[in-house]
């Protein structure tokens, strides 16, 4: 999901570089240094997983997975995504410098959405949080859909047909992705429950799953 | 696999001052995005060649990273012309070709392909460990480099990760196609690439405060002064006012 160089307009292209750098800017400010390691992991994870393509249909799509990076890392996504984004750029030339702002807000801001809609119902037990993950990544994607094709709209209001197509193609991603998503939070929620309840993993707490719990973590104080 | 494919190189545009260069590559950048004028865009491309020259980047890399972009830009010439809703260039019974609309997908063509090739000449001939310092010599905040870097040391093992998980699955006779059990495979394989990620991530942190990790990042990078950093200056400096001049006054 990206929008290449070129095809948007200066207000564009500057207000949405605004929005992004004031995301990243909470996103570094809520992001310790303790957790940096964990940040730069998960944008190298965001980026492979882009990478990986996935058959829809006849056809076949990479995966976004700005859904699940909301859920893991809230504001961070911003800066978490921003990364990723600096990277294939300079290795594949997906994009430059001038699209980084909107491409940036196009992924992060929903996943940041996400985060809040439906964080809290994630952790809770078997068909409620699958479905909380499923429906968690088919938001994220549609948002992101949405605000690529509101970029193309606010660009040029004729650009309807093109912006209409945009939205249209990203249903299947949708779906699969919510399906892909729905299976990948259940894993590490059995695996590692502490990515998801624990809201940071940090050297206190690593040696046991036990103490990002809240309530042994009260009882132990 | 992933690979710096233009990162290497002796040319004039590698040796010169990496900070300097990104600086260039922003302002020129933003210049041909917001202009409209199809002379200027014309001149930008040109020019955009001249510096894919001038870094001698391997011509068929080149095209073949312009050609995904092309991908895209393929579908705007299939969808806007005909739907873009001005004077009819041609029409052919139902159908009617926009004159305006062939303009536009003119003029984003070659916005595309001069942006994209500068950005690869200035910018995507550096490591991107260079590419961090100079970020950060430019005034982007610490912290967002030392994310970038750590991403870039290791998107590698990452990458490495999952092509053995993805071998795995292979050997067990793993074929994707349109169905749940194959969903469910890769959902698979990405929660455990999450999950090694956090615990490597951990690992890391250890790693880093053992070795006195205080929240400040050094940089190592001297970058010594060639003659080609004002000339680049110079001429890139040049072509953007000129380009903005010919938008203004058309």
């Amino acid at each position: 999901m990206h929008i290449s160089e070129g095809y948007l307009s200066g207000p564009v292209l500057l207000s949405s570089a605004v929005l992004a750098i004031a995301g990243t800017a909470i996103g570094l400010k809520r992001l310790d240094y303790e957790q940096i390691a964990q940040a730069g992991m998960m944008a190298a994870v965001f980026f492979v997983a882009g990478l990986i393509h996935v058959p829809v249909g006849p056809s076949n799509a990479h995966l976004i997975m700005n859904g699940i990076i909301g859920l893991l890392m809230g504001w961070s996504a911003f800066p978490v995504i921003l990364a990723a984004l600096v990277l294939q750029a300079v290795f594949f030339q997906f994009g430059g410098f001038t699209t980084l702002g909107i491409n940036t807000l196009i992924m992060a801001a929903p996943a940041v959405a996400v985060h809040y809609l439906f964080g809290p119902l994630i952790s809770r037990p078997h068909k409620t949080g699958s479905v909380a993950a499923f429906a968690a990544a088919a938001t994220a994607v549609a948002f992101s859909a949405v605000l690529m094709a509101a970029s193309l709209l606010f660009t040029d209001e004729k650009f309807w047909a093109l912006a209409g197509t945009t939205l249209v193609v990203h249903i299947p991603i949708m779906i699969t992705e919510a399906i892909i998503a729905a299976f990948c939070i259940g894993f590490i929620k059995k695996v590692k429950p502490e990515m998801i309840t624990g809201k940071t993993v940090t050297l206190k707490s690593s040696h046991s799953v036990i103490a990002s719990q809240p309530q042994e973590k009260r009882s132990c104080n | 696999m992933i690979e710096e494919t233009f990162a290497e190189g002796k040319s004039a545009i590698h040796r010169s001052n990496p900070p300097l260069r990104t600086a260039l590559a922003v302002i020129y950048s933003f210049t041909v995005a917001l202009t409209n004028d199809t002379g200027a865009l014309i001149l930008a491309l040109f020019f955009s060649m001249g510096l894919a020259l001038l870094a001698r980047l391997p011509i068929k890399a080149l095209l073949k990273r312009l050609g995904a972009a092309a991908g895209f830009l393929l579908f705007v010439w299939l969808v806007v012309p005909w739907t873009y809703e001005s004077d009819v260039l041609w029409s052919f019974g139902p159908v009617a070709v926009s004159a305006e609309g062939v303009n536009l997908c003119w003029r984003v063509t070659l916005k595309t392909f001069a942006i994209l090739t500068a950005f690869t000449a200035l910018a995507a001939t550096m490591h991107l460990a260079t590419l961090g310092h100079a970020l950060h010599s430019l005034g982007v905040p610490s912290k967002l480099i030392q994310l970038l870097l750590l991403t870039y040391r290791y998107l590698f093992i990452i990458e490495t990760e999952y092509q053995r998980l993805y071998r795995a699955a292979k050997i067990r006779n793993f074929r994707p196609s349109s169905n749940i059990h194959t969903y469910k495979t890769f959902a698979y394989l990405l929660a455990m690439m999450f999950v090694r990620a956090s615990e490597r991530a951990k690992r890391v942190y250890q790693a880093m405060k053992c070795r006195g990790f205080d929240g400040r990042f050094h940089t190592i990078g001297n970058y010594s002064s060639t003659v080609w950093n004002p000339i680049l200056c110079i001429g890139v400096l040049l072509v953007s006012a000129v380009i903005a001049g010919l938008e203004f006054t058309s």
